[in-house]
C-alpha cells in the first residue's frame, strides 16, 4: 500500500523525466564521441590493416622479388604470382593478382615478405561498385604503392621499435 | 658378414661398405653435401662427420671412411653436433642469404640441413665474397656466390656424361667452378648437375624463376623423347607442365636424364593444335568437331580400302595405334605402317627388334658391336652406361657407321654395308673371343633399300659369333621411337599385299591418307585427301585436308613400350588443350561414323581388347625375359650393296613436332650446329 503512494507520488513530481533531462544536459556539455567523418577521423593505429599496395625503391624499382611467399602463406590463396626472369636479369613478377574479395586482410602476407613489398597500407575506403573492380593486378598495387607511399614508410617507421 | 655398432645397435654389412653407408643401413641420416650414390667419392664438404671407434678421438669424414668390423659408430653423440654446427657454420660463411630469390628454395639441401644440424644464428660479421657467373650453355644458369665447393657436378660431367667441360681451379677461398674457357657444356645430359647441386648454384636456365617447388603437383609419368622410356615425374601448375624431372629406374635411367626429356616441355604449350580444322578452297577454317570427323568419315567411305592407308607417328602411345589399326583393318585396309623411316623391322619373332639383353644387362656384355647408331644422339642415357662399362673396364666396342664422339673409345671399322659385308678379321675375332658379345644395331642401318639385307647379314653374324645362346641375348635393336616397339608388337606394318609408308606417300598411291601424329615423313607430295590428327602444328598438319586436335604425351594415359621391349603406363598429367580429345576417342568417334563402331567405349576396355590380341601388353613394368631364337632367319638375303651407315637421328632436338615447338631445343640446336666461338680463340 505504501509503495504504491509512493510510487504515485514520485510519478507526479516526473522525477524520472528530470533525472533523464539531467542526464542529457550533462553529456551534452562533454566533447562528442563520433566524429563527423568523412571530414573527421578517428585516430588510427600504424598497424592498420587497409588496402594492399606494392611498394619501390626510392629509386622507383620495385621492391617485390617475385619469391611468393606471400602468395604461400596466404590463408585466403587470393595472391596468385607468375614471374620470369626480366631482360636485366632479375628475378620479377609478370603478374601479380590479388583478389580483394578473398582476401580475410589478415596481414601475413606483409609478415612474410622479405622486402617490405607488399604492405597493407592505411587506406580502408576502396569500395567499389562491382565485384570485379576488386580483383587487383600489380599495375593497380604499384599505382597504391606510388599514393600511399608517404603514409605506410611513417607507420613501418613507428611501428619498427615493436618488431 | 662383418658388424658394426651404430648407436649401439649391431648391424651387418658388407665388406667395403663406407662408414656413410653402414650408419644409413642402420637408419640413421647423415647429412651430406658432396656425397652421391652414383659419383666417385670426394670427402671435401665434411658434413658427413660421425665420431668411430677405435680411432682417432677426432670426427671423421663418415662417407670416405671404410667401415671394419666390430667398429663403433656414434651419430648423435656432443662432439658429432658441434662438428656438424661448426662445419654449417663454416659452409654459410661465404653463402648468400638470397634463398627469396634463389629457385633452389624450398628444395634445397642447404636450406634443411641448416635447419635440422646448423647453429641458430650467424657469427661471421664481415664481408662475403662474392663470385662472378658463368656461362655454362643454355640448360645450366649460374649463381656462383652460391657454391659450397662439393664438386659434384664436376664429377658428374667428367665421369657419367664423360666431357670434361667443367672443373674446379683456385684453392682456399678463391677456389671457382668454372667451365675454363666460358664455354657451353657440350654434353646431352648437362641439365642433371642442376638436380646433383645441393644448394642453388647451378640451376634449371629454361625455367628459371618460373615456380617454386611447394606450388606444383607431381605425376609419375614415362618419356617419350627417345626409345629408353626413362621414367619421369612431371611437375604442373594449373593447366602447364612447368617441369620434368627423372624418376629412379635401375634397369632404365638410373637417376638421370638427358637434356631434350627435361627441357623439351616449352614445346608443350607452343605450337599446339586446339581445334579441328577443315581445308575449304586451299584454306583452312575452324571446324566443330561433328564437321571434322563427318569430312574424314565422308571421304574414308567414299574411297575403296585399298585406297586408304595410315602411317602412325613417333610419339603415339599404344591405345591409339591400336585403335587406329583396328579401324583401319575393320576398313579393310592393308596400308598401315608405323616405322616412318622405313626400318626392315616388325617380322619374325619379337626378339628380333627388341634390345634383348636389356639396357642393365648391356654393362655385362664383354664386347660390342655398334652398327648404324649414334647412342649419344640416339639414347644418351645408354650410352652413360656403355660409358660406365667402358670405365668399369673388360669391355671391347666396335662401331661400324658414324665416326662420333661417343665419350669412350671405340675400335671404328667402317663406314657401312661394305664393312659389313666383309667384316675385318679383327672384328670377328673381338665378337667370337667374347663370353658375352652384343650388337647394337640402329635405325640407321636398318631403314631404306637394303635394310632387310643389312638386318640378315647382322643376324648371320650375330649366329655365327654366338650373340644368342641360352643363357644371353645380345642381339639389340635401338629404336629412337618411343611408339616403335608397340606399334610392331601389334602388327602395325603393312598387311600382306599393303603398302609402306614410302610407298603410300608417293602420288596417286592413294585416295585418303591418315596421318597419326606422324610428322617425319614429308606428305606433301602425297595428293590424296590427308587427314592429320596431332598435337602440334608440324610437318604433318602442313597442308591437310583436314586436321583433329589429339593429345601430346603429357595429356593422355597410354601404354609405351621401350626399345627394350619393357611396357610402362604414362598418366595423364594435365588435360588436353582447347578443345583437343585423346587421340584414343577420336579414332573411336570416327569409326562410329564410317560404320565399323569399335568394340570398346572406355580406355580399359580398349586396353583389354589391347592385351587380350597381344598379351606382351599386359606385362606392365617386366622386362622381357630374353627367349633363344635363331637371329640368322631375321630379314631378307640379299646384296648389301654400299651404303654409308648415319644416325637416322640427324639432330637430336630437332627430331620430333613438341621438340621443333620448344624455344629451348632450338637454342641448344643452334649450339650443336655452331658451338660458340670460345674465348681462346
Amino acid at each position: 500500500m505504501f509503495t504504491r503512494i509512493a510510487q504515485a507520488a514520485k510519478g507526479a513530481m516526473m522525477l524520472d523525466a528530470i533525472g533523464a533531462i539531467g542526464l542529457t544536459l550533462k553529456y551534452m556539455a562533454r566533447p562528442k564521441a563520433t566524429v563527423n567523418y568523412p571530414f573527421e577521423r578517428n585516430p588510427q593505429s600504424p598497424r592498420f590493416r587497409g588496402e594492399h599496395a606494392l611498394r619501390r625503391y626510392p629509386n622507383g624499382e620495385e621492391r617485390c622479388i617475385a619469391c611468393k611467399l606471400c602468395e604461400a602463406i596466404c590463408p585466403a590463396q587470393a595472391i596468385t604470382i607468375e614471374a620470369e626472369p626480366r631482360a636485366d636479369g632479375s628475378r620479377r613478377t609478370t603478374r601479380y593478382d590479388i583478389d580483394m574479395v578473398k582476401c580475410i586482410y589478415c596481414g601475413l602476407c606483409q609478415e612474410a615478405c622479405p622486402v617490405d613489398a607488399i604492405v597493407e597500407g592505411p587506406n580502408s575506403e576502396f569500395t567499389v561498385e562491382t565485384r570485379e573492380e576488386l580483383l587487383y593486378d600489380k599495375a593497380r598495387l604499384l599505382d597504391n604503392g606510388d599514393r600511399w607511399e608517404r603514409h605506410i614508410a611513417k607507420n613501418l617507421e613507428l611501428d619498427a621499435p615493436y618488431r | 658378414m662383418p658388424v658394426a655398432k651404430v648407436n649401439g645397435v649391431e648391424v651387418e654389412f658388407e665388406p667395403g661398405m663406407t662408414v656413410l653407408q653402414v650408419a644409413e643401413r642402420a637408419g640413421q641420416e647423415i647429412p651430406r653435401f658432396c656425397y652421391h650414390e652414383r659419383l666417385s667419392i670426394a670427402g671435401n664438404c665434411r658434413m658427413c662427420l660421425v665420431e668411430v671407434k677405435p680411432g682417432p678421438p677426432k670426427p671423421q669424414a663418415s662417407c670416405a671412411l671404410p667401415a671394419a668390423d666390430g667398429q663403433e659408430i656414434f651419430t648423435d653423440t656432443p662432439m658429432v653436433k658441434k662438428a656438424r654446427e661448426g662445419v654449417m657454420e663454416f659452409l654459410l660463411i661465404n653463402h648468400p642469404l638470397d634463398c627469396p630469390i634463389c629457385d633452389q628454395g624450398g628444395e634445397c639441401d642447404l636450406q634443411d640441413q641448416s635447419m635440422a644440424y646448423g647453429r641458430d644464428g650467424s657469427r661471421y660479421a664481415e664481408n662475403k665474397r662474392a663470385v662472378e657467373e658463368k656461362n655454362m650453355g643454355p640448360t645450366i644458369k649460374t649463381f656462383m656466390t652460391r657454391c659450397i665447393q662439393c664438386t659434384r657436378c664436376v664429377r658428374f660431367i667428367t665421369e657419367v656424361a664423360g666431357v670434361p667441360d667443367i672443373g674446379m681451379i683456385s684453392r682456399g677461398e678463391d677456389a671457382e667452378i668454372t667451365t675454363y674457357l666460358e664455354k657451353s657444356v657440350a654434353s646431352e645430359l648437362s641439365g642433371n648437375v642442376n638436380d646433383l647441386c645441393p644448394v642453388g648454384a647451378l640451376t634449371h636456365r629454361p625455367w628459371q624463376y618460373h615456380y617454386r617447388p611447394w606450388e606444383l603437383k607431381k605425376t609419375e609419368t614415362i618419356d617419350v623423347m627417345d626409345g629408353l622410356g626413362s621414367n619421369i615425374r612431371a611437375d604442373y601448375r594449373g593447366s602447364e607442365v612447368m617441369r620434368v624431372l627423372p624418376r629412379v629406374n635401375e634397369g632404365i635411367n638410373e637417376e638421370w636424364l638427358s637434356d631434350k626429356s627435361r627441357y623439351v616441355v616449352d614445346g608443350l604449350t607452343a605450337r599446339r593444335l586446339d581445334r579441328p580444322w577443315i581445308r575449304e578452297n586451299g584454306k583452312l577454317r575452324a571446324a566443330t568437331w561433328n564437321e571434322a570427323l563427318d569430312a574424314v568419315a565422308a571421304n574414308l567411305k567414299a574411297a575403296s580400302a585399298d585406297r586408304i592407308g595410315v602411317i602412325a607417328g613417333d610419339l603415339q602411345d599404344a591405345e591409339s595405334m591400336k585403335a587406329t589399326l583396328d579401324l583401319f583393318r575393320a576398313l579393310g585396309s592393308k596400308n598401315t605402317d608405323c616405322r616412318q623411316d622405313g626400318t626392315a623391322l616388325g617380322y619374325g619373332p619379337r626378339e628380333g627388334w627388341l634390345f634383348n639383353s636389356g639396357l642393365e644387362g648391356i654393362e655385362k656384355a664383354d664386347a660390342i658391336l655398334i652398327v648404324g647408331a649414334n647412342p649419344r644422339v640416339e639414347a644418351p642415357l645408354l650410352n652413360a652406361r656403355l660409358r660406365k662399362s667402358w670405365i668399369k673396364g673388360g669391355v671391347e666396342i666396335g662401331v661400324i657407321g658414324e665416326q662420333a664422339d661417343l665419350t669412350f673409345d671405340y675400335a671404328y671399322l667402317g663406314a657401312g654395308s661394305k664393312t659389313l659385308a666383309k667384316l675385318p678379321k679383327s672384328a670377328m675375332d673381338f665378337l667370337a673371343k667374347a663370353e658375352r658379345p652384343a650388337i647394337i644395331v640402329g635405325s640407321g642401318a636398318l631403314n631404306g633399300e637394303g635394310g632387310a639385307a643389312v638386318l640378315n647379314a647382322l643376324g648371320a653374324l650375330a649366329k655365327k659369333v654366338g650373340v644368342v645362346t641360352d643363357s644371353w641375348n645380345g642381339f639389340n635393336v635401338l629404336h629412337h621411337a618411343a611408339a616403335r616397339v608397340a606399334g610392331l608388337d601389334m602388327g602395325f606394318v603393312p598387311a600382306e599385299g599393303g603398302l609402306t609408308a614410302a610407298e603410300m606417300l608417293k602420288p596417286g598411291a592413294l585416295d585418303v591418307l591418315f596421318l597419326l601424329g606422324a610428322d617425319e615423313v614429308d606428305p606433301t607430295g602425297s595428293n590424296a585427301f590427308r587427314v592429320y590428327l596431332g598435337s602440334h602444328g608440324d610437318r604433318g598438319a602442313h597442308g591437310a585436308d583436314v586436321i583433329l586436335p589429339g593429345a601430346a604425351y603429357t595429356e593422355k594415359s597410354g601404354l609405351y613400350v621401350n626399345t627394350e621391349g619393357r611396357v610402362q603406363m604414362a598418366e595423364r598429367v594435365v588435360f588436353p588443350k582447347g578443345e583437343a580429345k585423346e587421340d584414343w576417342a577420336i579414332i573411336r568417334a570416327l569409326s562410329a561414323r564410317v560404320d565399323q563402331t569399335l568394340p570398346y567405349d572406355t580406355l580399359d576396355q580398349l586396353r583389354a581388347k589391347l592385351m587380350a590380341d597381344h598379351p606382351t601388353f599386359g606385362r606392365i613394368d617386366y622386362l622381357p625375359t630374353p627367349a633363344a631364337f635363331d637371329p640368322s632367319k631375321l630379314g631378307v638375303k640379299g646384296d648389301l650393296g654400299d651404303r654409308a651407315f648415319t644416325s637416322i637421328v640427324a639432330d637430336p632436338y630437332l627430331s620430333n613436332p613438341i621438340a621443333r615447338a620448344s624455344a629451348t631445343m632450338a637454342e641448344l640446336s643452334a649450339l650443336r650446329i655452331a658451338p660458340v666461338a670460345m674465348a681462346a680463340e
